[in-house]
């Protein structure tokens, strides 16, 4: 738990650290160790260059690039009329081409295309009048056709751009907004689902999210910190929710962030970077990259080697750990899918006459109908009412919950994340985290300054975003000083 | 050309897709579907079924003509069988005895993997009641059809041939297979195919070979019994030819009035060569692939065989047009059409490419395919010499885009959603491994390793890319000389006519493909229609067949063409023992060969 509470003490804009001590396991192609009194460069809040200060610390710049699966929200799937519905019964929603039922042919749904035109418009991408659809193969249990359909070649959209906004040192007065690359928006089927029972050593499959259209967006590596890259999916979400395109809630997978994760030091080549996956919250996610983040700067500050893998999130333990890689170093084989035809989209200029409306779909149309994204709503509220910018942000946030779409008040604000922080494991570990990062505020308490508590509370509130009880955090506090 | 639509069923005119781009230009083709636009699904309502309205006799006038007629039924075309039905001559449920019967009785032909007598005969009865009310569904009412193992059929075992779907059943029709039913045509069974459809001979099934009705031929007997030999000396039966041997086979043994099969580098048309039967393979895209199990998505096309030109105009007719569930078929209306009787040639320009005078090509099939082309020349037809130069390299690159989409194709049995499932149970992976080693033969097998070998990373664009580009050159061959003027091109089928079995098999799957695919798969390659004509018996008393390939969806001008030419080659019928003895009576014999 060490490295959690001095990653969690760093925090986004920091400087990170550590001490070099041996240079001769260097990893990384074509790189070499650099010199002592470099200049370090490090990426923080207000995007400029920090200096390492302290000689003897080389500075690490860690870079994080987001590969995020939005599902669409449509009332049918990506290539086949069965109902798209969460938690419906176990392969209830299974047509013979979900199945992969040999001689079934995958028919595209427009709905799915233009979610997919949507959110390229809102992410100020180039949407491609011509896309195509390939086949990725590889043999798992819940996917039933051997390949998934996706858009390796010529996605749907490209060179997008997400700017969001966060505040420097958690204070909302003090917000700068970032932008990050968006590479690529590609349309692709959702596998099923397996459970794997090892007691009766089977696996039992759903195929109800088989076949469900998911937008792939894949974010260049712009971030470099857990917080940047929380704030940029929470900006996404609002705009998903915003256009409709995609629920996007991430506790029930409809939102999905893979996160790649690199360091390395500057003037270098990027490092080998991992793959952390099975990250299902917005919080988790920044816990996920900053605990990578760490994790490899003290791999290779102890002569270790960073490897080019797949690592899994362990929410429990606030860490990641190697998963038994299923897709390893596969070939994936990609073909193109010669079932569908290319998908052609139009513009108001190159807009064909006599053509079934309903085979067309209209760039401009779509464009000219986006409702307000949530950073010009933001704008208005500023402009015309005088709001403060930080507030704005809040509003919108409530907005989106008044929007309520059959949510119970309690469900949204579990959905946001808004509740009291229940878990007393969790609140422990962080005052434990609180007092392990004060030292010099402890010894003041411990010598019988009461009024110091305070700043301790404050600390855990802040860190628990004023989601914790002060009077249980007092009381876990002043237990854990007795001890 | 014209384009598709989705499932809402709107059949609004569409705009003309965007002409292929240039050969020498990126990205790399992909034809024929690549060339046009995606289908969008609206999840909208279906289309009803189409229905027609036929017009009925009194029953006394039905009762009479029946007792006049019904015993040369089985060898008559479908269409005058049709007119029989319709007229009262024969009743549905006494043709589909028949064909069971006679099914029964050429057993050893092994033309058939499932026969479905129950289904059938309750099809028949229904057709009956409909006739009995005058109101038929159309000229396939009654009609006893056979339809290929690897079509998709509801209730009705699915094989492919393979052990993978042996026990198989689909829940739901191919298009083709609803269509056909939806017009009341009766299904007598399942034909017999190369596992997957992956041969050319109809001997590498499960189910073992297809024998050519041919083999039992006084034609063949007569010629091919060496006389220095025994009289008890059965001649070596030959093969039928493949994939679709079963249902040319079925065809020609009066079995059945038409069949279905398909054609993915000459399926349908090799073995209607050998079997002496039409064999239509239509332009991609026409006809829906939905429910057929594919071999190459990009190539293959649901075929139609048939006893002659006329017939595969009516089985089109009824089943080309655009499908939703196939985004690959145009979304034209397909007008049905009736051919005309062509007594004029003299403005066609009939091309003869020279690239066709292949190695292996047996003189005896030179000496038709110039004979074939002075009958045009001296009816005043323009016949010219033509070259498709990149046909040369046609078979090299099919095999790596058939193996690579085999690849991937195959990549769905696994043993867990349906089909063969190995008792292997040590890890899903050893389950996979076993089930596929168990389920698909060598071919099969053979072909899934090249194909994932083609697509590797690695490997990708140094074949699957450049075999992509060498098709668009193949295809755009034909489009110069199309564009040069001539309307239909005239070649050979096959290098020869049908090789005994014995002598078959001495070849593997593959050097036999290679060989026997070569006249016929650069229309498949260019998605072009392209019809087998049976043109004359060869020296052994076996038939030989000449090829014609048309424009893309031009199927009435190459079907018109090739009736002409079918009624000048007279090809005669096949004599068989066992058809006699059950289809007996008053049968008007044919001329002898006329073209030989």
């Amino acid at each position: 738990m060490a490295a959690v509470a001095a990653m969690a003490a760093a925090g986004c804009g920091g400087v990170w650290r550590q001490a070099r001590q041996r240079f001769a396991r260097w990893p990384g192609p074509g790189s070499r160790p650099f010199s002592r009194g470099h200049r370090a460069v490090v990426c923080n809040a207000r995007g400029g260059a920090v200096s390492a200060g302290k000689s003897g610390l080389a500075p690490w710049i860690p870079v994080v690039g987001l590969e995020i699966h939005a599902q669409i929200s449509s009332n049918s799937k990506l290539f086949s009329g069965s109902q798209v519905q969460f938690a419906a019964p176990p392969n209830s929603l299974v047509s013979f081409f979900d199945a992969s039922l040999p001689g079934t042919l995958p028919v595209l749904n427009r709905r799915c295309v233009e979610a997919a035109v949507m959110t390229g418009l809102a992410l100020n991408c180039h949407i491609n009048k011509k896309s195509l659809f390939d086949r990725k193969h590889y043999f798992y249990a819940d996917l039933p056709a051997g390949y998934q359909i996706t858009q390796q070649r010529v996605p749907i959209a490209v060179n997008g751009s997400l700017s969001y906004s966060l505040c420097i040192d958690n204070k909302m007065s003090q917000m700068v907004t970032k932008t990050v690359r968006i590479k690529q928006i590609q349309l692709e089927q959702d596998s099923g689902k397996s459970l794997h029972d090892d007691t009766r050593s089977q696996t039992l499959v759903d195929l109800n999210r088989a076949g469900v259209g998911l937008m792939e967006l894949v974010m260049e590596p712009d971030m470099c910190c857990g917080e940047e890259a929380a704030a940029a999916v929470r900006e996404l979400q609002l705009i998903l929710q915003t256009l409709g395109s995609s629920q996007a809630v991430m506790a029930e997978g409809q939102l999905r962030v893979d996160a790649n994760v690199s360091v390395h030091h500057p003037g270098e080549p990027y490092g080998v970077r991992t793959e952390v996956k099975n990250i299902n919250s917005i919080r988790f996610l920044a816990k996920a990259i900053d605990y990578e983040i760490q994790r490899q700067i003290q791999e290779l500050g102890n002569g270790g080697t960073i490897l080019n893998e797949t690592r899994a999130f362990d929410s429990k333990l606030g860490c990641t750990i190697p998963m038994r890689d299923k897709e390893g170093k596969q070939d994936y084989r990609f073909m193109p899918e010669p079932n569908l035809p290319p998908l052609i989209l139009y513009d108001a200029k190159s807009l064909p006459a006599n053509m079934n409306h309903q085979q067309v779909i209209n760039i401009d149309w779509i464009h000219e109908r986006l409702p307000d994204l949530p950073s010009v709503k933001r704008e208005k509220l500023v402009e015309q009412y005088g709001i403060l910018p930080e507030h704005s942000f809040t509003l919108l946030v409530l907005a989106e919950l008044w929007k309520g779409e059959g949510k119970t008040p309690l469900e949204t604000v579990k959905e946001h994340k808004l509740e009291l922080l229940q878990d007393l494991k969790e609140l422990e570990q962080i005052c434990q985290a609180v007092i392990d990062g004060q030292e010099n505020e402890v010894l003041a308490i411990k010598a019988g300054n009461r009024k110091v508590l305070n700043k301790l509370i404050g600390l855990v509130q802040k860190k628990t975003q004023g989601r914790s009880n002060p009077v249980l955090v007092k009381q876990l506090l002043e237990k854990k000083l007795s001890e | 050309m014209r384009i598709a639509i989705g499932p809402s069923g709107s059949r609004a005119p569409q705009r003309s897709a965007p002409a292929p781009p240039a050969a020498n230009g990126l990205p790399p083709s992909w034809p024929p579907c690549q060339w046009r636009r995606a289908v969008l699904r609206q999840d909208g309502g279906a289309r009803p079924p189409r229905r027609r309205k036929g017009r009925g006799l009194s029953a006394g006038v039905r009762w009479r003509r029946r007792r006049r007629a019904g015993r040369t039924m089985l060898r008559a075309s479908l269409r005058q069988v049709s007119a029989a039905l319709k007229e009262g001559r024969v009743t549905p449920t006494e043709l589909c005895q028949r064909c069971l019967a006679l099914i029964k009785s050429t057993k050893f032909l092994n033309a058939y993997i499932t026969v479905t007598e129950e289904t059938a005969l309750k099809q028949a009865e229904e057709s009956e009641e409909r006739y009995k009310r005058g109101q038929p569904l159309g000229i396939l009412d009654g009609i006893p059809i056979a339809v290929k193992d690897n079509f998709n059929t509801a209730g009705i075992e699915t094989t492919c041939a393979s052990n993978m779907l042996k026990g198989y059943i689909s829940p739901y029709n191919a298009t083709v297979v609803q269509k056909l039913l939806d017009q009341g045509a009766v299904l007598l069974g399942k034909t017999n195919l190369d596992e997957f459809a992956m041969g050319s001979g109809s001997t590498d099934g499960v189910f073992g070979p297809v024998r050519n009705p041919w083999s039992y031929s006084k034609q063949y007997k007569e010629k091919s019994i060496p006389k220095s030999h025994s009289e008890d000396k059965e001649p070596d039966w030959v093969i039928s030819g493949g994939s679709s041997g079963g249902s040319a086979a079925a065809v020609s043994s009066f079995t059945c009035f038409a069949a279905l099969g398909s054609d993915t580098g000459g399926s349908t048309r090799n073995p209607a060569a050998h079997c002496g039967v039409v064999g239509l393979k239509p332009t991609y895209g026409l006809i829906s692939r939905h429910g057929l199990i594919p071999l190459v998505n990009s190539m293959d096309v649901p075929g139609i065989l048939t006893r002659c030109v006329d017939d595969a105009a009516v089985l089109l007719g009824s089943l080309a047009g655009h499908d939703p569930k196939d985004s690959t078929t145009i979304q034209d209306d397909f007008k049905p059409f009736e051919l005309p009787n062509l007594t004029d040639v003299s403005k066609l320009s009939i091309g003869i490419p020279k690239e066709y005078h292949a190695p292996g090509l047996s003189s005896e099939i030179l000496a038709f395919w110039s004979k074939a082309a002075d009958l045009f020349k001296n009816a005043g037809a323009k016949v010219v010499e033509v070259s498709l130069p990149h046909t040369r390299y046609s078979i090299v690159c099919y095999h790596v885009l058939c193996t690579a989409e085999v690849a991937s194709n195959m990549a769905r049995f696994d043993g867990l959603e349906y089909g063969h499932r190995s008792d292997v149970k040590d890890s899903t992976e050893s389950m996979y491994a076993a089930t596929r080693r168990e389920g698909f033969n060598d071919v099969v097998r053979g072909r899934i390793l090249s194909g994932n070998y083609f697509l590797l990373k690695q490997n990708y664009e140094k074949y699957f890319v450049k075999a992509q580009k060498v098709r668009r050159l193949i295809a755009s061959d034909f489009g110069k000389v199309f564009r040069s003027g001539v309307d239909i091109l005239l070649t050979p089928t096959t290098l020869s006519d049908a090789a005994p079995y014995t002598e078959f098999i001495q070849e593997d799957n593959r050097t036999r493909s290679a060989q026997d695919d070569i006249l016929t798969q650069a229309a498949n390659m260019a998605g072009l229609p392209a019809i087998n004509v049976p043109t004359a018996l060869s020296e052994r008393g076996l038939p030989v067949g000449l090829q014609f390939i048309g424009r893309s969806f031009q199927e009435k001008q190459l079907l018109t063409v090739a009736k002409w030419f079918e009624k000048q080659v007279q090809f005669p019928v096949i004599q068989l023992e066992e058809v006699k003895r059950h289809d007996s009576g008053v049968f008007q014999q044919q001329k002898s060969a006329s073209f030989s």
